[in-house]
Formats: structure tokens, C-alpha cells, sequence
């Protein structure tokens, strides 16, 4: 199958890793990848913060990309959502509303992807840690992936999964509501770190970078004994 | 920025400092969740359920002229006067000449937050009235000269010790750590307010149209005194929480138990239909019905933020909203806290002086998922989002989202900014944690990830 990628943005900048573990599991699978250059953003901070048309420069460009695509991976499940879920509705009514139609029905978060549309769940990945899984709002309550992430991590070899308390509870991230209300998001975030912290394991992890880079943030400041990483870079390890 | 989200901001601040009240509420929200989540286990399809509670109240909405008119006949049939309120003035005013037309000197009151939304204590108490809250959370606060916390629990953010010293303070009492004794002092005072009162004011979870009549839940009992022992009773309740049939209750009952109290089914729940009959021993010698509309009408005119109003007060959106449970019931400084409240109050009191409420979120949409009417509480904070952006857009934030989007969609200028990022990312030490920091919202108390030493982009580009 030939796979189209959408990296975001930052992946791209921050968490370059991510994107090639995915590129290795596909080829590995056996499958052709390919990456637009541009563009970076799906559009969602300014879709999140009312500036529909603003949001919409950066969403036509991704519809024009991802025009011929056969699939578009996005390892997110937070611009998963907004071009799944939320293109459909942010083009209603202008020449756009098929194509952004037609690319929902084509698009998906990795981890869903993986599971439910090549019906892979065992890449052979090793991983000898102790981990807790972080469910991203969109993800979870978007686009209802919570299943696809937790059986990848069944079967990955030696590694243990404990469930925090707070799993489906939100990081506080929240894109630009991290930076309007920086005092409740770190709160917020607080209160997800001390429940992964409760489990004894020694990896976050979750299908986005977004919350994870948000939790790290806190946990570097405050020298907290745990990492994190996202699931793809689990699943490419051997 | 408005003074309104500049005292938001200041309120949220405080209360994220105060960590112990904060853990005080985590952890009663957390043992409430896991009892709630039992509960919901005994339907035998609550997703089912919540479908059929949506469609029945959005059912009833979409008839609501209709069924306005039939429950005030039939409440009119049953001797009840019935009164109409545009306004929350308007609601005052018919509340106040009731009070003076009788004479009443003490008024008692059970729990309607209708009664808070138009700050009915305020003004019966400016005329003169004497106004004693009923329900014992509510009665608390009302000691302690504050609004309710919470829709449902008014004072859960109080220990028993706080309520043991305030207790001392206000009535006189010995100071104890046991919440039975607690309850009965609040008892001894109350049973007396109850035997001297005029009239009693209560608040209605639904009004049955069918029927003529309306439906109070409650856990205390303090509602069936209110109604019963003074000699007028008033209901204030709001023209959405009407509903068709009296087997709908059948259903909104132990959902609005579930929901809201992590209950089967609550403690009393009574129909209240008109004044004593000849052949009844109890019941008040006049029945007054308020129904407010105060803004109702205008959301209902919203082809797709009206199923706010299929609402049912049960609180069970703050009881799971991460944000409530940062920043407490106060913070908001509305009526209505929480995800409903942060959905309602900019349209009914305006956008301009209230969006901050809908860009407080982190669009998690917990509130949405446990919602017993389904009213799709996240999406209409985004929605909420699109007319501030589009009626008062902020000029700096607009040509941020533009320039953006230009450099997002250029690979030249994203390229470009990957290196100008990196070099600002080496002189950001420099500045990092003042305020000449543009990232300080960020850094202040996070650290942000370096850009990598080669983007995805520069690597694929390589690779091919």
C-alpha cells in the first residue's frame, strides 16, 4: 500500500524520532511511505481559537496535498481528529466540503491504522520497561481509538502496561489553552503526573507528542523519575 | 483584556495555590466517580438511555409553546397561580409583591439555582425580608455569605471542621468533628425557621405538563418542608425544564440520580401541584408558580447550541471536568460553573465580557461523554470560540494564525524558521523566566524541548 504521512509540526521540529519509527514499521511491513513537504500544520490552533478562516489557509493546503492520497497517516490523535473530524465541518458549505469529506474517509491516527485497517497488531517490537498509558482527549473522545494503542502494547515483548487512575483524564495540554491559562494546564498537568507516577512505571506513553511534550515539560522542571515516550518509537524498537 | 477574564485569571491563580482545598475536592470527585460509575452499571443501557433522555427533553423543547400552555392549564386547573417572567427583574418584582401582599416578614427557601441565576436573596433581602436557606449546603454557604460551589453540592468544598467553626461563629454552637451533629444543629435552627415562615420558595427539576404539576428531588427532605409548613409557597423554575408525560420521569429521575448524586434514585421525590384541597390536612393555602425565561428563548432561537437547554442541573459535566476540579465552583464567578456554565453564560450574558469561559478549556470533552442529555458541551465552547474570533477577533492573534499559515505552507519559510527557531533557542537562556520572555506563559513553569539537531523534513529530504 502506498502511505501518504502527515507529520505535524511539532514532530517535525521537536520529536523527529517519531516520524521515522513510523517510516521503519511501514517499509518493514512492506509498505511504500511517502511525506509531503508542506505543509507543516493541519490548522488546528487557529481553528481552536476561533479563526476559522486563518485555520482554513493551512487546511486547503493539506486537502490540495492530500488530494490523490490512498491513505494519510497522521501519528496523532489530535490532528487526526481535526482533519477526520473537524475538516468536514470547517469547510461546510464551500467548494471544499466534498474533498475535505473524501480525505476524513481516507485519513487515520497511526495506531488505529495499524490495527484496524491493515489488521496488524504484533510488529515484533521489544521493550523491556515498565509503562503507563496517557489516552489524548481527541483520540480517545474524537475519534474512540482507545482500544488500538493498548492491544499494540500487548504485544510488544517484556514490556509491562500499568493502567494510571487518571488515564482518560486530560493532561492540560490543550494547544493554545496551555499558553491563555498557563497556571490550570500546569495544574492539570500535575495532577496526570502524580497518577503516572502512583503506577511505579518508568515510561508515559501516548499516541501524541502534543500532550506528551506538555507532561515532560513539567516533569523536567520538577527532575520527576519518569520519561516519555511516544508509542511509535515502542513499537519500532527491536 | 477584559476586567471580567482578568479577575477569572486572578481567581483561577488563587485557587490552584491552594492546594489542600483542591485536594479536598480531587478526592471527594474521585470517590464520587467510582460510586457514579456503579450506578450507571445498572442500567441496563445507559448509552441507550442517554439517547432516550436527549430525545424526550428535545422533545419536548421543540413543543415547548405547547407544552407551556398545557402545564399552565393544568396547573392553573389545579388551583396554582401561574406568573410569567421575561427577566430575572421581572421574576424579583412578581416574587417580592407576593411577599408584601402577605406580609411576610420570614421567607425559607430550598435549593433553585434559578433563584442564584437571578439573585432573588439579594433583592428579597434588600426589601427588608428575611431569607433562610434550607438545604444544609446551601444553608452553609449562605453563613458564609458566598455562592454555591457547586449545582448540586453547594459547600463540598468545606471540611466539617470549617463547618464546626462557622457553626460556632454564626449560631453559637459547641464546636464538634462529627457531620451528624453538624447536620443537627443546622436541624434545631432550621425546624424553628420553618414553623415561623411565611412563605416558602422552592426551585423545580421538572415541570409536567401533563399533569400540572412539578417535580422537586431532593435528598434532606428540607423541600417538603419548605412547601408544606408556610402558608404560600412559590416555585421559581425555568420554562426548559418542562416535560411532555409523567412516565418521562420514569426515566429522568434515576438518570438525574445517577448523574448528579451517585444515586439509584434520590431520597424524596415529590409532585407539587396546587395549594391544600378542602379534604387535604397539609399543604400551603396558595400555590404561585414563576417561569422564567430570562435569556431561555433566545438559546432555544440557536439551531445548534439550543440543547443547552435540555439541561437537567445534574452537575454531572463538573463532577468530571478537569478544569472544575483545578480551579473550583467560585473561580468561574457565574451562576452556573463548570462546562455548562462556561457553555451558557457567554450567550446568555454576552460573549464579549464571558468568552474567556470558552477558551478556559482544554476541549477534553469529558463533560460531553458523561452528559445524561447529551448536549454536546465541547463542541459549543468551540463554537463559542468562532463567534469571538469572528465578532471581537483579537488583532495580534489574528495575524499570528496568518503569518502561520503562510510559513506552514511554504516549505522555504518553514526551513527558515527551523533555523531562526534553533538560534533563538540558543539565546533563550538569556531571558528565560522573565518577562521579556515571549515563551514565558510556557517556561514559567515548564521547560520547553530543543528543536532537533535535523528536523523529520531535513532527514526525509536526505533519505531521498
Amino acid at each position: 500500500m502506498k502511505i501518504t504521512l502527515f507529520i505535524p509540526c511539532y514532530i517535525d521540529l521537536c520529536y523527529p524520532q517519531v516520524g521515522k519509527s513510523i517510516v521503519q514499521i511501514f517499509e518493514k511491513l512492506g509498505h511504500q511511505v511517502e511525506c509531503p513537504e508542506s505543509p507543516a500544520c493541519c490548522g488546528q490552533p487557529a481553528f481552536n481559537t476561533g479563526y476559522w478562516e486563518e485555520s482554513q489557509e493551512t487546511a486547503v493546503k493539506v486537502l490540495e496535498q492530500f488530494r490523490d492520497a490512498e491513505v494519510v497517516v497522521i501519528p496523532s490523535g489530535s490532528c487526526g481528529a481535526m482533519i477526520k473530524v473537524f475538516y468536514p465541518e470547517l469547510f461546510e458549505g464551500s467548494e471544499y466540503e466534498e474533498l475535505a469529506k473524501s480525505v476524513s474517509s481516507r485519513c487515520y491516527e497511526f495506531t488505529s491504522f495499524l490495527v484496524n485497517r491493515l489488521g496488524v497488531i504484533d510488529l515484533g517490537a521489544r521493550f523491556p520497561h515498565k509503562v503507563t498509558f496517557h489516552d489524548g482527549c481527541h483520540g480517545l473522545r474524537e475519534l474512540n481509538n482507545k482500544l488500538p494503542p493498548r492491544v499494540l502494547l500487548s504485544k510488544v515483548k517484556d514490556l509491562e502496561l500499568i493502567e494510571m487512575t487518571a488515564a482518560e483524564q486530560c493532561c492540560g495540554f490543550g494547544g493554545t489553552f496551555s499558553a491563555k491559562f498557563p497556571m490550570i494546564s500546569t495544574a492539570m498537568g500535575d495532577t496526570k503526573c502524580a497518577s503516572a507516577l502512583e503506577t511505579g512505571a518508568e515510561y508515559i506513553t501516548s499516541c501524541d507528542s502534543s500532550c506528551l511534550m506538555h507532561l515532560q515539560g513539567i516533569i523536567s522542571r520538577r527532575k520527576m523519575n519518569i520519561k516519555t515516550i511516544h508509542i511509535a518509537e515502542i513499537l519500532a524498537q527491536q | 483584556m477584559n476586567p471580567l477574564a482578568l479577575e477569572f485569571k486572578k481567581r483561577a491563580t488563587a485557587s490552584v495555590a491552594d492546594v489542600n482545598r483542591r485536594k479536598l475536592v480531587l478526592t471527594a470527585l474521585s470517590k464520587f466517580e467510582v460510586k457514579r460509575n456503579e450506578k450507571v452499571a445498572q442500567f441496563k443501557n445507559w448509552q441507550k438511555g442517554r439517547e432516550l433522555a436527549a430525545a424526550l427533553k428535545w422533545d419536548a423543547l421543540e413543543n415547548l409553546a405547547e407544552n407551556l400552555e398545557l402545564l399552565v392549564n393544568n396547573l392553573e386547573k389545579n388551583g396554582a397561580k401561574v406568573h410569567w417572567a421575561a427577566t430575572g427583574e421581572e421574576a424579583k418584582n412578581i416574587i417580592a409583591s407576593i411577599a408584601k401582599e402577605k406580609n411576610a416578614k420570614l421567607i425559607v427557601k430550598s435549593k433553585a439555582m434559578t433563584a442564584e441565576e437571578i439573585h432573588l436573596n439579594e433583592a428579597l433581602e434588600k426589601q427588608g425580608f428575611e431569607v433562610v436557606e434550607t438545604d444544609l449546603g446551601e444553608f452553609i454557604v449562605q453563613l458564609r455569605n458566598e455562592p454555591p460551589y457547586h449545582i448540586v453540592f453547594p459547600a463540598m468544598h468545606l471540611t466539617r471542621y470549617e463547618i464546626s467553626d462557622l457553626f460556632s461563629e454564626k449560631l453559637k454552637s459547641q464546636p464538634t468533628d462529627k457531620a451528624e451533629e453538624l447536620t443537627m444543629i443546622a436541624r434545631r435552627v432550621l425546624r424553628d425557621k420553618y414553623i415561623r415562615a411565611d412563605i416558602g420558595i422552592t426551585g423545580g427539576n421538572f415541570a409536567v405538563a401533563e399533569l400540572g404539576a412539578i417535580s422537586i428531588t431532593e435528598n434532606e427532605g428540607n423541600a417538603r418542608l419548605t412547601a408544606a409548613l408556610p402558608r404560600v409557597m412559590i416555585t421559581l423554575i425555568g420554562i426548559e425544564k418542562v416535560v411532555r408525560r409523567m412516565e418521562d420521569l420514569a426515566l429522568f429521575l434515576p438518570m438525574l440520580a445517577t448523574a448528579g448524586a451517585a444515586q439509584t434514585i434520590s431520597g424524596y421525590n415529590t409532585l407539587y401541584s396546587g395549594p391544600r384541597k378542602s379534604d387535604e390536612i397539609d399543604g400551603p393555602e396558595e400555590y404561585h408558580v414563576v417561569l422564567l425565561d430570562n435569556g431561555r428563548t433566545e438559546l432555544l432561537a440557536d439551531p445548534v447550541e439550543r440543547d443547552a437547554l435540555r439541561c437537567i442541573r445534574c452537575g454531572a459535566c463538573l463532577n468530571v471536568c478537569p478544569i472544575y476540579k483545578t480551579i473550583g465552583g467560585h473561580a468561574y464567578g457565574t451562576t452556573y460553573c463548570g462546562p455548562i456554565g462556561a457553555v451558557i453564560t457567554p450567550r446568555m450574558r454576552g460573549i464579549e465580557d464571558w468568552q474567556h469561559l470558552s477558551y478556559a478549556s482544554s476541549l477534553c470533552g469529558a463533560c460531553t461523554e458523561i452528559c445524561p442529555v447529551k448536549i454536546d458541551l465541547h463542541h459549543h465552547l468551540l463554537k463559542n470560540r468562532r463567534i469571538a474570533g469572528t465578532k471581537t477577533p483579537v488583532w495580534w492573534q489574528k495575524t499570528a494564525f496568518k503569518i502561520y499559515a503562510k510559513i506552514s505552507n511554504s516549505p522555504t519559510l518553514w526551513s527558515l524558521m527551523t533555523k531562526f527557531g534553533r538560534l533563538g533557542q540558543k539565546l533563550h537562556p538569556l531571558i528565560k523566566g522573565t518577562k521579556l520572555d515571549p515563551a514565558y506563559a510556557w517556561t514559567k513553569n515548564r521547560d520547553l524541548p530543543p528543536i532537533a539537531k535535523q528536523t523529520f523534513k531535513e532527514w526525509w529530504r536526505m533519505r531521498k
